[in-house]
């Protein structure tokens, strides 16, 4: 059973319950505390020493019942009876196997045909664990497990049983073959389940490692609602790192007032001393998101990130320009993001970008906004339709701020090339870095916020 | 019962919470029996007034250990939670004792001489007897156990769940200048949180994570009835409805099960044999705290109230 117990920790693990060593030794006292007997209190006490939030307790709930609801199917493995009629007549068919002259029947021949459900469903338990069927990790090897379970209960003396009796007596071969086929359905049944029990950490692993490589700009429809899904993981990521810094040491200058009242029960006498603290500056940003055709995808996640980050960032404006400019940050911040997007674009969406008009815009309303903290980030493909790049604004824009950043969904090799002022922009830009991928966006991000602390 | 043991079986632990005046979930009861048998605290969260302080109290009351309640703030720090030096007391002290001292050093001719005398007499200053234990050291001291609540601790700071990591797992601390005190009878620790900021890791993984929410109705029923004795079992099936259907309103504040009992005893005092139109709007202020959610209520009452009385009927 402790075997057991693991296999589920594992499952646990797959299902996002974050399992440490030390919690499931914890888990394993409390399970030998109250025991197998009881279910529902099994699943209590292992709710309480695993699960460490209403979240996790619901996903370990889930996992749970999941895994012994598959111990349950081993239970019925055994197919049901078809008829009274069949099973009186397999009587008489079973002593005639008896009969001298016969060859006997293999193990799992008998088994079929003796309706044993107890002792079935314990051979295919063990032809299961002697195909260490928790091992699965993707999809593509249902088919592999399956045959290794059906080989260790003993497939091929039955396909020489059925060839034998097809011969000697067909109806009964037949009724075996249609018990056969049961067993199939039920062992691939339960593949099935156990890939969805320990493979489901592997194959989300690997379809968010493709899903972070993939070029934002040409996502397909069904992969934008996961990858929205990926962004949010990507935000509390970005939090954790980011919300809690270290302290600066201390040092610099007394801080009087507090080291004299900390001091009071001495009479004033400073033994123990206290600094001014340096504040740390949370980010101030403001983005600038172009939102005309292919790089209105790209901008969409991006605004989605960066308006997961409140906790860490103290001030977030977005502004979102085609072919002229206007501030989102209150239609963010009001609606669902979907919603949100899907007006930003029926406002200023999918227009031929004008980046020398746009930026006109910017310094006309909002250029006063800009302080020495506020890092600007530019998002867009810099190509101005051949129109004025307006350059010396962005030379301004780069003077106030303390930081300008241009992220680019376009790959390095298109810069310049065409109609894409690029470099000319480049020019007065902190950094510029390409951010085609979920994996781009998220370093790009850490970097502007790890540059406050 | 002996407090020593732990509790035989979850049964046992029900029926001695409920004779303490507790109906527990099976799901706390499970909490509290494992608490006792693999020696881990309960870290209790749920939101306000489902009784999570009140565990920790009735386990006490239950078990007839003394209960050590700490409550967390901002700004908590060890010299208010742990220990501090009786500063005070170690002034007098030298003050009383400066002729002795002048004695004993009195026969040294040179500094070094007296220094080493008085290295010889250790750290008489520094002993046990001006240790000034705080909430966390007397759990600690307590010759029987006792049950140490730590309320609210989602106010404290973040320093201070670190510095309740070594007693959490080793049910004990380290003072500097005395070295490690280790508990004499490793005390029942609850802690509670209502979720105000998430706890660390490192905390959560200490304990045994119980989350308490609104009682099913069954559940409240039987606590209202043990809480306020005095209530016709109609009115109590009337009342818990009408607050399960409360509940399913968007309210800022839902009412918890400490509202319900409050709205019991209030219904008990002005003589209510049934709840009706009237007087549910009249007490409304008892389980609703904000002005927009009683707004928000008003226009279900009726439907609510006719409601619960079918179910008085029928349940």
């Amino acid at each position: 059973m402790r075997e057991a117990l693991h296999r589920l920790f594992r499952a646990a693990r797959g299902a996002g319950v974050r399992i440490s060593p030390a919690e499931s030794i914890d888990a394993m006292k409390a399970v030998a505390a109250v025991g197998f007997a009881d279910r529902g209190l099994l699943r209590d006490a292992l709710l309480l020493t695993l699960a460490k939030s209403q979240d996790e307790k619901q996903a370990l709930a889930d996992c749970f019942d999941l895994f012994f609801s598959q111990h349950d199917i081993a239970d019925t493995a055994a197919p049901e009876p078809i008829t009274n009629d069949a099973a009186a007549s397999v009587a008489p068919a079973l002593h005639q196997a008896d009969a001298p002259g016969e060859p006997p029947l293999g193990e799992l021949a008998e088994l079929l045909l003796s309706r044993d459900r107890a002792s079935m469903a314990a051979a295919v338990a063990k032809a299961t664990s002697a195909a260490q069927l928790s091992d699965i990790r993707y999809f593509t090897q249902r088919g592999i497990y399956s045959t290794r379970i059906l080989d260790a209960l003993g497939i091929a003396r039955l396909r020489d049983d059925l060839d034998a009796l097809t011969a000697s007596r067909p109806a009964e071969a037949e009724r075996l073959a249609v018990m056969l086929q049961g067993l199939r359905e039920t062992i691939s049944e339960m593949v099935a389940q156990a890939l969805a029990l320990y493979g489901r950490e592997e194959s989300e692993n690997l379809r968010n490692e493709i899903l972070r490589h993939a070029p934002l700009a040409r996502l397909e429809r069904r992969q934008v609602a996961e990858m929205k899904a990926l962004i949010r993981a990507m935000a509390r990521r970005l939090r954790e790192r980011h919300s809690n810094p270290r302290k600066r040491k201390r040092r610099g200058h007394l801080d009087i007032r507090r080291t004299l009242r900390r001091n009071a029960g001495w009479g004033g006498v400073p033994f123990l001393t206290s600094w001014k603290r340096r504040h740390r500056d949370r980010p101030e940003i403001v983005a600038l998101c172009d939102v005309s055709g292919s790089v209105a995808q790209v901008s969409d996640f991006f605004l989605l990130l960066l308006h997961s980050l409140h906790e860490v960032v103290d001030d977030v404006r977005s502004f979102a320009f085609s072919g002229h400019l206007i501030e989102v940050s209150d239609i963010l911040d009001a609606q669902p993001p979907e919603q949100a997007m899907r007006e930003i674009l029926s406002k200023v969406g999918y227009g031929s970008s004008d980046y020398g008009g746009s930026l006109a815009d910017f310094e006309k309303n909002w250029m006063k906004s800009i302080t020495p903290k506020t890092t600007v980030i530019v998002l867009g493909d810099a190509r101005t339709n051949n129109l004025d790049p307006r350059a010396d604004i962005l030379r301004r824009l780069s003077e106030r701020a303390k930081r300008l950043v241009w992220l680019n969904p376009e790959g390095r090799m298109a810069w310049g090339f065409g109609d894409s002022e690029m470099p000319r922009y480049a020019a007065f830009c902190s950094v510029v870095r390409p951010c085609a991928t979920a994996r781009q966006l998220e370093r790009a991000v850490s970097d502007i916020i790890a540059a406050y602390q | 019962m002996n407090p020593q043991l732990p509790a035989a079986s979850i049964d046992a632990v029900t029926s001695g919470l409920a004779a303490a005046g507790y109906i527990a979930s099976r799901q706390i009861a499970t909490a509290v029996y494992l608490a006792e048998r693999i020696e881990k605290p309960i870290l209790v969260e749920g939101p306000a007034g489902v009784g999570k302080t009140e565990l920790a109290k009735a386990l006490a009351a239950w078990r007839g250990l003394k209960l050590i309640r700490m409550q967390c703030y901002e700004g908590l720090d060890e010299a208010k939670a742990l220990y501090e030096w009786k500063y005070a007391k170690q002034l007098l002290y030298t003050q009383i004792l400066k002729d002795k001292l002048g004695e004993v050093l009195g026969g040294a001719e040179t500094l070094t001489a007296a220094l080493g005398r008085l290295h010889d007499f250790g750290d008489v200053f520094f002993s046990k007897e001006f240790v000034e234990p705080r909430p966390l050291l007397q759990a600690l001291e307590q010759p029987g156990g006792c049950v140490l609540l730590v309320d609210e601790i989602d106010k404290s700071d973040a320093e201070f769940e670190s510095l309740l990591l070594e007693i959490l797992s080793d049910y004990q601390v380290s003072i500097p200048e005395l070295g490690t005190v280790v508990a004499t009878v490793k005390p029942l620790v609850i802690l509670t949180s209502n979720g105000e900021r998430d706890l660390s890791d490192a905390l959560k993984r200490r304990c045994l994570h119980l989350h308490i929410g609104f009682p099913e109705q069954r559940l409240e029923e039987r606590i209202v009835e043990s809480r306020v004795p005095g209530i016709s079992q109609t009115l109590r099936q009337q009342l818990v409805g009408f607050i399960h259907q409360l509940r399913t309103l968007d309210l800022k504040k839902l009412p918890s099960v400490s509202e319900t009992i409050d709205w019991a005893r209030v219904l008990v005092l002005l003589q209510a044999n049934e709840l009706d139109h009237a007087t549910v709007k009249d007490t409304l202020n008892v389980l609703l705290k904000y002005e927009a959610d009683i707004e928000t209520a008003l226009p279900q009452l009726t439907t609510f109230v006719a409601k619960a009385g079918r179910q008085g009927v029928f349940g």
